[in-house]
């Protein structure tokens, strides 16, 4: 069974991280993974792209809380869009708006890194 | 579907009801990779109760929810363990117990979401989601016989 996948696309100072599949307590170690890349590779202007994933669980939802405070102390931040009504949904409830820009698209996410744009 | 009634073990205290075609149960190895078929279990059976797409999404993160945190907590991720999901339906709601044999736990201790979120804190939230998304959660513990009940009633039209 193949449930998830990431990939990347660097552009300039930013990165993307395209999500697909399903994000759950078995999957989340491979987005920590490539999150922990970015990091080690000083890339701290991260946009999670959630377009293609079908489902997340607090197990994904973890793996933000693991890298926020280091991403942020660095001028960086990450920044989430394309998210179905289903995976919004789990964001809310645990109350991740309060914290996490989430926006419609990967070119509003652009867009508030070049206004320097930090307000969740 | 397959009915897999009578599969289940019972423990002292707690009481299998088995009732004709309308319980369902799965006892799966305690094991990450095996929480996508958990959820395909439990999906199959509230969508042919009837349950909208966005219910189902609930109950599907619900069940995903206490069985994660019956491997990583109850059973440490030792895959030669068992989770026991029971699944009961009627015309009203749809009822999920989730049975393990670990150690149990004080669900009362446990910090709220708002708290964990503050701290940037990772983990702990699975339960604070169970008890967003289902109409009733309840929690029977035992070390060595655990019961994680979840109720989530069908929408009745007025």
């Amino acid at each position: 069974m193949s449930s998830f996948e990431v990939i990347r696309k660097d552009n300039i100072d930013v990165s993307v991280l395209y999500l697909k599949g399903y994000l759950d307590a078995h999957t989340y170690p491979n987005f920590e993974n490539e999150l922990q890349k970015l990091v080690d590779e000083r890339r701290y202007k991260i946009i999670v792209d959630f377009q293609d994933l079908n489902y997340i669980s607090s197990a994904g939802l973890g793996v933000f809380m693991g890298f926020i405070e280091t991403v942020r102390d660095n001028q960086g931040d990450i920044k989430l869009c394309s998210m179905s009504p289903k995976v919004f949904k789990v964001f809310d409830l645990l109350g991740f708006p309060t914290i996490y820009q989430i926006v419609k698209n990967p070119d509003e996410a652009h867009e508030k890194f070049e206004r320097g744009d930090k307000t969740a | 579907m397959k009915n897999l009634s009578g599969a289940i073990r019972p423990h002292n205290g707690w009481k299998v009801i088995v009732a004709e075609n309308n319980v369902f149960t799965l006892n799966i190895p305690s094991r990450t990779d095996n929480l996508e078929i958990i959820r395909d279990f439990v999906i199959t059976i509230a969508r042919k109760q009837g349950f909208s797409e966005d219910s189902i999404g609930e109950i599907e993160l619900a069940v995903d929810e206490a069985c994660a945190n019956v491997i990583k907590h109850a059973y440490h991720f030792k895959d030669d363990k068992e989770i026991a999901i029971q699944v009961e339906t009627d015309e009203e709601r749809i009822s999920i117990t989730i049975s393990d044999e670990g150690q149990g736990f004080d669900p009362s201790s446990l910090e709220s979401p708002e708290e964990r979120l503050q701290k940037h804190a990772r983990g702990g939230l699975g339960i604070a989601l169970i008890r967003k998304v289902m109409d009733e959660v309840t929690f029977n513990i035992h070390p060595g016989n655990t019961h994680v009940r979840m109720v989530k009633y069908i929408p009745q039209a007025s």
